[in-house]
């Protein structure tokens, strides 16, 4: 599945939902099943910064695709970033950093978030491209 | 003065407030409704609360907050961030609009009617709020664009006179907002003095053994707050002010968060310097009060050069002029000093005793059902004023705050401008609900009903 498809396929699934508990409840527990973030990584070269929660992102490659690790001590923002993760993780650094990430305006959840929150949406993105870039960089 | 400037505009702004013949003949259709509309319900709105001591009643004071009556998300909107800023009642809107309409001028230099009737309602502003804190003349009562320019404006005046030297000390408490605590820390660093903290107990109170103990000659000045913004503590300023002033310091008290919910009286205060913010007492924003002590007043350097606050201007040599206009350099806001004095009647108005009755039956009822929800930590003491702190046990306070968002709750969190106080409870912030005098029980237990469903969902 391409990013774009992935991206549609998160969007079909938030639109279900009519009530925003149900949304809000369907983000938190995507969050959740974000697979473990080992706590000797929550290091300050992983922290977002800006964020009004703390969030740790690890970005690596293996067998030439990307791999993320992300946490956060609010589960509301760590669903947030478990909605990247899943539409950029196991793809090429390449299609990550051309990836159109406008997806998350359409998933109806930035118009809820304080300005910082919605702020923090567009640092993740920066830093999930910027662990992407480097990776592209590494190899050639 | 004021006074008597108040007598000779005859026609006073401030005394006509609501609907003027100003209005006649050029106001637009809506304005035109809504002046029917405040006529009509006038005798219910504005009946005089003061006759008989009764309890405020908050159904009967919402309307007059138009903001009030707004869904969020198609809820309706509780507003629990007072201690932030509070909503603005059709009489100091009022004031605001009228100023604009009616007699906008520029003030203290005008020989036309328009400066004179705008210099007359500024001047009888600083006489209602002078009378309101019971300051002993008008001249103690400086405008300030609020608290933080009060405390910046009696840091920059102090660190340039002789009141200071290396090796002086500066006490503020562990429960200050940052606005009371950096600018003395700047001074600390211009000067080389030493900056002490009076610290905080567990139960978020000031450890007043522990004051008695950094006080000595070195003490040049006590700044602390009244109320703490962050825990709703009550600090003892009265007796923190006397053992400051018995080793020859000087005192100010922040009182931003204890002017909308007590009648403040700075002689019984004690204090040498009180400041406030017009916003956080039903009144505008960029509008605050210093007062401070006459003699200190005259006797301490300006701050702020320009306009206003000289008496003659060569480039040989400049003479100032006196309190207060020696610290209001430049045109003030005008309109926001008016407001301000609208907002300070209102608040008489409905008699800040029965604002605080009210206010502590709601953050008492707020502590009881808050209380009772599993994993909550409640800050500050038993008694608290205007705030709420909590935390729940493995809920970060910004998911809650987000999710109350969403059902129609203001509530603050974060750091509220304390990280020192935060660090000493070993915490990033906390969620608080705040208070004032429209809101209402019910909204309350709403509250503790929203609390258990935010918390369902994150647990």
């Amino acid at each position: 599945m391409t990013i774009n498809e992935k991206q549609q396929e998160l969007l079909d699934e938030l639109n279900l939902f009519q009530d925003w508990t149900e949304r809000y409840e369907y983000v938190i527990g995507l969050g959740k099943k974000l697979r473990p973030m080992d706590e000797s990584l929550h290091t300050p070269d992983r922290l977002i910064k800006g964020c009004q929660s703390q969030v740790w992102l690890d970005a690596g490659v293996q067998d030439g695709k990307m791999t993320y690790l992300a946490d956060s001590d609010s589960v509301i923002t760590k669903g947030m970033i478990a909605l990247f993760v899943r539409v950029l993780d196991g793809e090429r650094p390449d299609d990550v950093l051309s990836a159109d990430l406008s997806f998350i305006d359409q998933t109806g959840l930035k118009e809820h978030l304080a300005p910082t929150r919605a702020n923090a949406l567009t640092l993740m993105a920066a830093q999930m491209k910027k662990g992407a870039l480097e990776a592209s960089q590494a190899r050639s | 003065m004021a006074r008597m400037l108040h007598s000779i505009a005859g026609h006073c702004f401030i005394c006509k407030v609501g609907v003027g013949p100003h209005f006649s003949g050029q106001v637009t259709q809506p304005f035109r409704q809504f002046l029917l509309l405040a006529a009509k319900l006038a005798p219910t709105l504005f009946r005089p609360y003061r006759v008989a001591v009764t309890r405020l009643d908050p159904y009967t004071l919402r309307p007059r907050f138009p903001i009030l009556h707004q869904k969020i998300n198609g809820r309706p909107l509780v507003y629990f961030d007072n201690a932030a800023t509070t909503q603005k009642p059709l009489a100091v809107l009022d004031a605001s609009r009228n100023y604009y309409e009616t007699i906008n001028s520029n003030i203290h230099r005008g020989v036309h009617r328009l400066s004179q009737a705008a210099t007359a309602a500024h001047e009888a502003a600083r006489t209602t709020i002078a009378r309101h804190l019971n300051a002993t003349r008008d001249e103690e009562i400086i405008f300030t664009g609020g608290t933080t320019d009060s405390i910046n404006l009696v840091a920059s005046a102090l660190g340039r006179s002789s009141r200071f030297k290396e090796g002086d000390e500066i006490i503020v408490s562990g429960l200050e907002h940052h606005s009371n605590t950096v600018p003395w820390q700047m001074l600390c660093e211009r000067l080389g003095l030493t900056l002490k903290v009076i610290p905080v107990l567990d139960n978020g109170k000031l450890d007043l053994a522990a004051y008695q103990n950094l006080l000595s000659e070195r003490t040049r000045l006590v700044a602390v707050n009244h109320v703490s913004n962050a825990f709703g503590t009550v600090n003892e300023v009265v007796h923190i002010c006397a053992r400051a002033r018995a080793v020859g310091a000087l005192t100010l008290v922040d009182g931003a968060q204890s002017i909308p919910h007590f009648k403040i009286d700075v002689q019984l205060l004690g204090c040498d310097f009180y400041a406030f913010s017009g916003h956080k007492v039903y009144g505008p924003t960029g509008v605050g009060i210093l007062f401070g002590r006459y003699d200190l007043l005259c006797e301490l350097p300006p701050w702020r050069g320009g306009g206003e606050m000289i008496k003659e201007v060569s480039f040989e040599k400049t003479t100032y002029n006196d309190p207060p206009f020696k610290y209001e350099a430049g045109t003030p806001n005008i309109e926001g000093g008016i407001a301000l004095a609208a907002a300070i009647d209102f608040v008489n108005e409905l008699g800040l005793d029965r604002v605080a009755a009210h206010e502590d039956a709601l953050i008492r009822r707020a502590a009881d059902l808050l209380g009772e929800l599993d994993g909550i930590t409640l800050y500050g003491p038993s008694e608290r004023t205007g705030a709420l702190s909590f935390n729940f046990e493995g809920i970060h306070h910004y998911d809650l705050g987000t999710l109350l968002d969403q059902m129609g709750f203001a509530l603050r969190t974060g750091h509220h401008c304390c990280q020192p106080l935060m660090a000493r409870f070993g915490m990033t912030g906390t969620l608080r609900a705040s208070f004032a005098a429209y809101n209402t029980l019910e909204e309350v237990e709403n509250l503790a009903t929203a609390l258990k469903k935010a918390l369902m969902m994150l647990r």
